[in-house]
């Protein structure tokens, strides 16, 4: 029993050392597909408008599996951070427009979302990181409200004699009669160009992937994974907690932010909304990691490429598409996490593993 | 006679109205192996978490090494060269056995964040630096073929191995064990008192233990310090205080 065991162990490491070049094998595997059928003309366009969003839940499913999976906190304020970055990016691109090359643009504005979402990721997690488990999760959930309302009451303006900003209203900007407004309050930025694309998106998902197992399978992804493990034995043999759950909570803001970014160049109108930017998104994002198994990456992107896949395939069947949504939910809940499920599953990979086994043998 | 490696004087602390424990000394030399004894909730648990840092001391001072560390934190106080296990076992059990070794090397094989992301030359060689290191480390204490479990895999005897393992990979000068024998059966303990024999003579270290099993004491043990409500009951040879009447009235029995 101990041996089969150990040799179960044994195999997921193993796995889970393949795991890495299977999940970027995944991605492209399916980017290919992807482009195959826009080639041939195979894809509806409700289909191609899902393309882009797809790459945006994963990456915020894959940056905040680094919270929930792997520094093990709940964090319910992500959305926020994505918010943050889709702001910060879009005015960015807002602002230079037609001055600079597009992609190059696009570029830059990742780099300031991600930088600016990491700022926050560090203001934010310095006060909320000394709290844990369900006060940790109601800050972090105060805190995406409180980004996405701010956001909401910011004017933000530019003329002949410098930039102006406002808490107020469009008026109280006091702009020359030249002058344009880049946020507009509630109504958000717009014009911001529609830069994003399905296959920069693949490659932002890939480069996400990238950093977040890398980092995992680090010695400061073992500082991560030893702290949250046994915070006070990771102490005793010398490992900074703070500083270790910082990072952690900073790259996964990052990450969220470059997200927001994505989004942001999607769209022609960008404005802090609940149901973009609210918690129904942030724990919408937790859900797909919860459902892709908490600490798994492959598991994060394929459960937001299902989930945000079905209500849209099951837009045909109108009456039902919510009710066979939330089977699909409980369906997936139980194939992951009950006890029975992984015992059969366990048993289907070992019989299979047996036949392969037989046939090399032959 | 060289300095002692560690010099604990008047040593208190109190919770609330409870002296939990009061102006404790002890002096332990290099190489020295010394135990602690006492009943329950004597204040052995607590003396250890005062020499960690996990608490900070009333009144007292402790010397480790010839360098005062009263008063510094848990972190600092393992880079300074204490190093410990706990009573009960504390392993990062979805960890492998070799990462929770690997974890204890984290400070004495730095390389950073985004060498690690970007899996640069330092990364590979000093990840295999660790792999050597860690290795050689699960070998002395048995380890070696379960270095891919998941440490919560692991039979209890084997955990509470591990715990050592992970606290020497810190390097430590000096070593507090808290009851490292608890619920292990007279075969494991045996066995376990060879594992800490061998680990004083290896690593030349000094050992400072919590224990409840006697035959384990009286056994490596060279002197002993027996605790009773937060005092210092009796110290000296381990002969002598397990011999003395009030140790035998307070906490052997007759």
């Amino acid at each position: 029993m101990e041996v089969e065991y150990a040799m179960k162990t044994q195999k997921s490491i193993k796995d889970l050392l393949k795991g890495s070049g299977v999940t970027y094998g995944m991605v492209i595997l399916a980017y290919l597909l992807v482009e195959i059928a826009l080639k041939t003309g195979n894809m509806s366009s409700l289909m191609q408008g899902l393309l882009v969003p797809l790459c945006i839940y994963s990456i915020l499913a894959v940056s905040l599996n680094l919270v929930v999976g792997i520094s093990g906190e709940l964090s319910l304020g992500h959305a926020g951070f994505m918010c943050v970055g889709a702001f910060s990016g879009a005015l960015f691109s807002k602002a230079f427009k037609g001055m600079i090359d597009p992609t190059l643009s696009l570029i830059i504005a990742i780099i300031i979302g991600a930088a600016v979402a990491a700022v926050f990721g560090i203001l934010i997690g310095i006060p909320v990181l000394r709290l844990r488990g369900d006060y940790l999760a109601i800050v972090t959930l105060a805190f995406g409200e409180i980004i996405k309302n701010i956001i909401n009451a910011i004017y933000l303006g530019v003329d002949s004699s410098g930039i102006h900003f406002s808490m107020k209203s469009e008026v109280a900007l006091k702009l020359d009669a030249e002058g344009t407004v880049l946020i507009k309050g509630a109504q958000g930025i717009t014009g911001t160009p529609q830069a994003s694309t399905f296959t920069i998106g693949v490659i932002l998902l890939l480069i996400t992937l990238f950093i977040v197992i890398n980092l995992v399978n680090s010695r400061t992804g073992r500082a991560i994974m030893a702290i949250r493990d046994n915070r006070i034995a990771a102490e005793s043999i010398g490992l900074h907690i703070t500083k270790y759950k910082l990072l952690a909570f900073t790259v996964s803001a990052a990450l969220a932010g470059v997200a927001g970014v994505l989004y942001a160049h999607n769209l022609t109108t960008l404005a802090a909304l609940p149901k973009n930017f609210g918690y129904n998104q942030s724990i919408m994002i937790l859900v797909f990691v919860v459902l892709g198994g908490i600490g798994n990456v492959r598991g994060s992107v394929i459960a937001a490429v299902v989930l945000t896949l079905l209500p849209e395939l099951l837009r045909g069947l109108n009456n039902y598409r919510m009710l066979i949504y939330a089977i699909v939910l409980i369906a997936m809940m139980l194939f992951n996490s009950s006890p029975k499920a992984i015992e059969l599953r366990e048993r289907f990979a070992d019989s299979f593993k047996k036949k392969t086994a037989k046939k090399e043998v032959a | 006679m060289a300095a002692p490696m560690l010099e604990v004087k008047s040593l208190s602390i109190s919770f609330g109205g409870l002296k939990a424990v009061d102006s404790f000394d002890v002096t332990i030399d290099k190489g020295q192996l010394y135990g602690l004894i006492g009943p329950n909730g004597a204040g052995k648990t607590t003396i250890f978490n005062l020499l960690t840092g996990v608490y900070k001391p009333d009144t007292g001072s402790i010397v480790l090494d010839g360098k005062n560390i009263t008063g510094k934190k848990t972190i600092e106080i393992n880079q300074c060269g204490i190093a410990r296990t706990f009573q009960n076992i504390r392993l990062f059990k979805d960890l492998t056995v070799l990462d929770n070794v690997k974890a204890g090397l984290h400070n004495s094989h730095p390389y950073s964040t985004l060498t690690g992301i970007f899996r640069l030359p330092k990364y590979y060689k000093v990840e295999k630096e660790m792999n050597e290191k860690a290795m050689d480390l699960l070998k002395v204490f048995d380890l070696d073929k379960e270095s891919h479990y998941k440490a919560s895999n692991l039979p209890y005897g084997k955990q509470r191995k591990l715990e050592i393992a992970r606290a020497l990979a810190t390097n430590p000068k000096l070593l507090l064990l808290d009851e490292p024998a608890a619920g292990m059966n007279p075969n494991e303990t045996a066995e376990l008192m060879d594992t800490i024999r061998f680990v004083r003579k290896e690593f030349h270290m000094t050992i400072l233990l919590i224990e409840h099993d006697m035959k384990l004491v009286s056994g490596i043990c060279e002197q002993l310090t027996v605790l009773n409500f937060g005092q210092v009951l009796a110290s000296g040879e381990t002969s002598q205080v397990l011999n003395n009447p009030q140790v035998i009235t307070a906490y052997l029995g007759e």
